[in-house]
């Protein structure tokens, strides 16, 4: 295989396993105010994603330092292009980034309702904003012959973007109520059981009108297949959850987010950004490329070092396997100093 | 202001912004995790306490360099979009491999630090943090080896087809001759800031009142930073030295425009510790010199020759040849960065580096042999130290940066033809504001919440659990750090 066709893989590997990952820390992060009863609960919610959240979020600050090293074309392109969206994806990130170190450092309630809705609106618009963003790289935009962007933020906005944020942001919902179901005990268990079930259902709806959207836009046979293999996902786990396999559950989201984002890839290949202005113009995983040899020291980095990763991440999940609940939560620090 | 300012001014200000944090995140790790060790190995409860103090401080002042390091990453494509293009085969590679390295390391093995106090034994708590440590060491190595490679093109190939740099030698990359003085340089800046800190805070704290009680554990923590000051200081007056003269050989006109020196001192040039004359330089009304110090930080000897402005002008000229700049008003100036600028930059960051160890020596003098100080500023003495080896490093950044103009990568891309061409006035002046203004704000919050957890001081010893591998036994009592 070309080494670009390998990095256009790893670059999907790297969204992958953003999405699936930084995907149910947004989902807990927007439904703090839907899922939690009190103070007590919103930082059992907080905490069951305290420990990986940021390791989460690396994955896509790799995935656009593999962008730029590998496929510098795409990079420029992508993020000047792009550039109100992202903007607003990085002040959400920034402060949602923040608030979970910041919000229980002071007894404070107007100070911590601050901090909440940073930590909604923060997991909101990126939830949202990457969705449109990813539909509109799928569909094509407006590329001139310098590989510039010539659309603005309205050219983003139109239905089949708009719809794409709309699947991730239903669908990370139901993913992080499926982690909260799965890392919590006592009642805000049940609570995020039943809503996963509830969202999930009207993700499932809008997730295959845009699917089968993006199939008949693009599509060929394999992207199908791994579009339909995605919806099975999403129906199964949602059928766990009804039964209370909560694990099996959040598997199934998880797995549904790792095929949609899998089956985007394959449609989009081998473009990474397809210009709507002239095919000629659109950025492909050769015009868009490194030379061989970055490409062939990333590879070293990459084979190398991704394993130790993944295995240090795995180890952080495991000696965090154990549910939280409200007894877990320790009195405030500040607790006596309050202003 | 058109968008090549506003990109100017937004780099500037997020990336200066950025590393008001990242000294004091890099070195505290350092000595959060040697203290936790202190502990392990001891079992003084005092070494604990520390650990546990210093670590909610630093976890403060860590959110944000996080957040704001997600800016980093990607303002290069947005305002920087040809830039990104030229230089991405060489300078992505660095940048990504920053990602892959350093960044899961960090932000996972901090992730078990903080939470991990009820679920792994001790040896493996503080394993955390050194692994926390070399993570941010790792990022700094890959991003400085980026920063030098601009300062300093080596291991690439310029490829007249697409235009764009080409890698052809990693390792002359990672080994440029800029990087290996940078990086220790950068790094024991951010030890100085890291024990400066350490000192600080505990003198402040010494001389509270309310803290009597804790007078021996604030006095052994004054001496151990004062100590990590000092020390951390010889290495970068050291290693600072080291990279004046790589600076004179690979770049000499920010030498020359350091010390604003515009005709060629052929032996024995003086260094002026301060001037006041005309803003560009050129007129001197008063000064205090240093004889042949400017020659021996060039060029290791007193009587070496050290290039003037006017000379190198000429140089860069026939070299470079003539930089059609839009605005002719910059003409004449071409390859002369802004002399007022460099020059007091480069005497900014030195002296405040000379105050922070100047401070450190006094306090350790005043502390020794367990003497309790008998002056009532010694605390504010003691809080201004990590402030200004801070404010060093910033001044540092800008005496780098500023001093490499009009180059974005030096001898090959101006800074002018590497902003983004489809990037709109508008949007570069929102992202500006809204990043600015953003910024300030969460100053004000991050300085008011440390300021109150510096106020508290230390907690009370409490016995941790002590865990096995797998978690403690007593699964439903409360975490010891949680969000
Ligand atoms: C606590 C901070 C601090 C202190 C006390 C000093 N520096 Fe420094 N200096 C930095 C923090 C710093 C820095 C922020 O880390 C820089 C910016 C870029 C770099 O490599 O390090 C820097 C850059 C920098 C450069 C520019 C390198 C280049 O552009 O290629 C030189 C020549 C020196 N330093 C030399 C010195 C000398 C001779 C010092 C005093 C004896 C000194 N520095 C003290
Ligand atoms: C090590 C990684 C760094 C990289 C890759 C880098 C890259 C760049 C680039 C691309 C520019 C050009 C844009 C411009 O001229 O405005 C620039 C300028 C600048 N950088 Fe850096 N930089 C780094 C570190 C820093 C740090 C740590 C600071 C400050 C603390 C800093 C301060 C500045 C300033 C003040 C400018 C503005 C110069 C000017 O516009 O006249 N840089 N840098
Ligand atoms: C302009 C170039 C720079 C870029 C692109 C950049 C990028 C980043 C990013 C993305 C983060 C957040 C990582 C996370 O989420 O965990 C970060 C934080 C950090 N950066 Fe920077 N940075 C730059 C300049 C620097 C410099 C010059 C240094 C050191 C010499 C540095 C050292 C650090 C450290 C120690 C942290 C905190 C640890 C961490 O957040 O993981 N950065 N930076």
């Amino acid at each position: 295989m070309e080494l670009t066709t390998v990095w256009f893989a790893l670059i999907a590997v790297l969204w992958v396993g953003y999405f699936c990952l930084e995907g149910f820390d947004f989902g807990v992060g927007m439904l703090l105010p839907v899922l939690a009863r009190d103070d007590t609960e919103r930082r059992v919610m907080i905490n069951t994603i305290g420990p990986v959240w940021d390791g989460n979020e690396v994955w896509v600050l790799v995935a656009g330092g593999a962008t730029f090293a590998a496929f510098p074309e795409w990079y420029a392109t992508l993020f000047s292009g792009f550039y109100l969206p992202l903007l607003l994806i990085l002040v959400g990130l920034i402060v949602r980034g923040l608030a979970f170190e910041y919000r229980h450092k002071r007894e404070d309630a107007q100070w911590k309702q601050r901090w909440d809705l940073a930590i909604i609106v923060g997991s909101v618009i990126p939830a949202l904003l990457w969705g449109v963003a990813f539909a509109n790289i799928v569909a094509g935009v407006p590329i001139d012959a310098d590989k510039e962007f010539t659309g603005t933020l309205f050219t983003l906005l139109n239905p089949f973007g708009l719809l794409g944020g709309l699947v991730t942001l239903t669908l990370f919902a139901t993913h992080g109520a499926m982690f909260v179901a799965l890392k919590t005990d006592g009642e805000i268990r049940h609570r995020a059981r039943d809503l996963a079930v509830r969202i999930g259902l009207v993700a499932a709806v809008l997730a295959v009108v845009f699917l089968v959207w993006t199939q008949v836009q693009t599509g060929t046979a394999l992207t199908a297949v791994v579009f339909a293999a995605a919806a099975v996902a999403l129906l199964a786990g949602l059928a766990a959850a009804r039964v209370g396999r909560e694990g099996w559950a959040f598997v199934g989201t998880f797995v549904t987010i790792a095929l949609a984002v899998v089956g985007l890839f394959l449609a989009l290949f081998p473009d990474v950004m397809p210009s709507t202005t002239d095919a000629a113009y659109s950025l492909t995983t050769t015009n868009a490329a490194a030379t061989a040899y970055t490409l062939k020291v990333m590879t070293w980095v990459a084979v190398i070092f991704t394993p130790i990763v993944l295995g240090y991440q795995a180890w952080t999940y495991w000696v965090f396997r154990k549910r939280i609940s409200v007894h877990h939560i320790p009195t405030p620090v500040l607790a006596d100093a309050s202003r | 202001m058109d968008v090549l300012d506003i990109a100017r001014w937004q780099f500037g200000i997020i990336t200066v912004y950025h590393f008001l944090f990242v000294p004091l995140t890099i070195g505290l790790t350092a000595v959060i995790a040697g203290l936790e060790t202190a502990w392990v190995r001891t079992g003084k409860e005092d070494y604990l306490r520390l650990t546990k103090f210093f670590g909610r401080l630093f976890l403060i002042n860590f959110a944000i360099g996080v957040v704001t390091g997600i800016v980093q990453e990607f303002q290069f494509g947005m305002n920087w979009s040809d830039y990104s293009r030229f230089v991405g085969d060489v300078f992505g590679a660095p940048l990504a491999i920053e990602g892959l390295l350093a960044f899961f390391l960090e932000s996972t093995f901090l992730g078990l630090w903080i939470f991990g106090w009820d679920k792994l034994p001790r040896g493996l708590h503080a394993a955390c943090m050194w692994l926390v440590h070399l993570g941010t060491l790792a990022s700094s190595y890959f991003i400085l080896a980026a920063n030098s490679w601009m300062q300093h093109p080596v291991g690439y190939r310029f490829n007249p087809e697409s235009g764009r740099a080409e890698l052809t030698d990693f390792w002359a990359v990672m080994f440029n001759k800029v990087q290996v003085v940078t990086f220790p340089h950068v790094i024991f800046a951010a030890y100085m800031t890291a024990g400066a800190f350490l000192l600080g805070v505990s003198a402040y704290l010494y001389m509270k009142k309310k803290h009597e009680a804790d007078r021996p554990l604030y006095h052994r923590a004054i001496r151990i930073g004062a100590v990590v000051t000092l020390l951390a200081g010889l290495g970068v007056a050291i290693t600072g030295d080291l990279q004046g003269k790589v600076m004179t050989e690979v770049q000499p006109m920010k030498m020359a425009a350091a010390e604003g020196l515009y005709e060629t001192s052929s032996s024995c040039a003086p260094f002026s510790v301060f001037t006041v004359g005309t803003p560009d330089g050129k007129e001197e009304k008063f000064s205090v010199t240093i004889p042949c110090l400017l020659s021996f930080l060039g060029t290791g000897s007193v009587d070496g020759t050290v290039q003037g402005i006017n000379p190198l002008k000429e140089e860069y000229a026939q070299k470079y040849g003539t930089l059609d700049s839009a605005d002719p008003a910059q003409r004449d100036s071409d390859y002369v960065p802004v002399i007022p600028v460099t020059y007091w930059s480069f005497r900014f960051m030195m002296g405040l580096g000379f105050f922070a160890a100047g401070g450190a020596a006094l306090i350790l003098w005043l502390t020794r042999k367990g003497r309790t100080p008998g002056v009532r500023w010694l605390g504010v003495l003691g809080l201004s130290l990590p402030i200004a080896a801070t404010l060093a490093s910033s001044w540092g950044w800008i005496f780098t940066e500023m001093g490499r103009q009009p180059w974005v990568v030096f001898g090959l891309m101006t800074t002018e033809s590497g902003v983004s061409p489809g990037v709109s006035t508008f949007e570069a002046a929102t992202s500006l504001v809204v990043l600015t203004a953003l910024y300030a704000a969460l100053a004000v919050v991050e300085v008011k919440l440390l300021v109150t957890y510096v106020k508290k001081g230390a907690d009370p010893y409490v016995e941790p659990p002590d865990v096995k591998v797998g978690g403690s036994d007593d699964q439903d009592a409360p975490l010891t750090f949680a969000y």
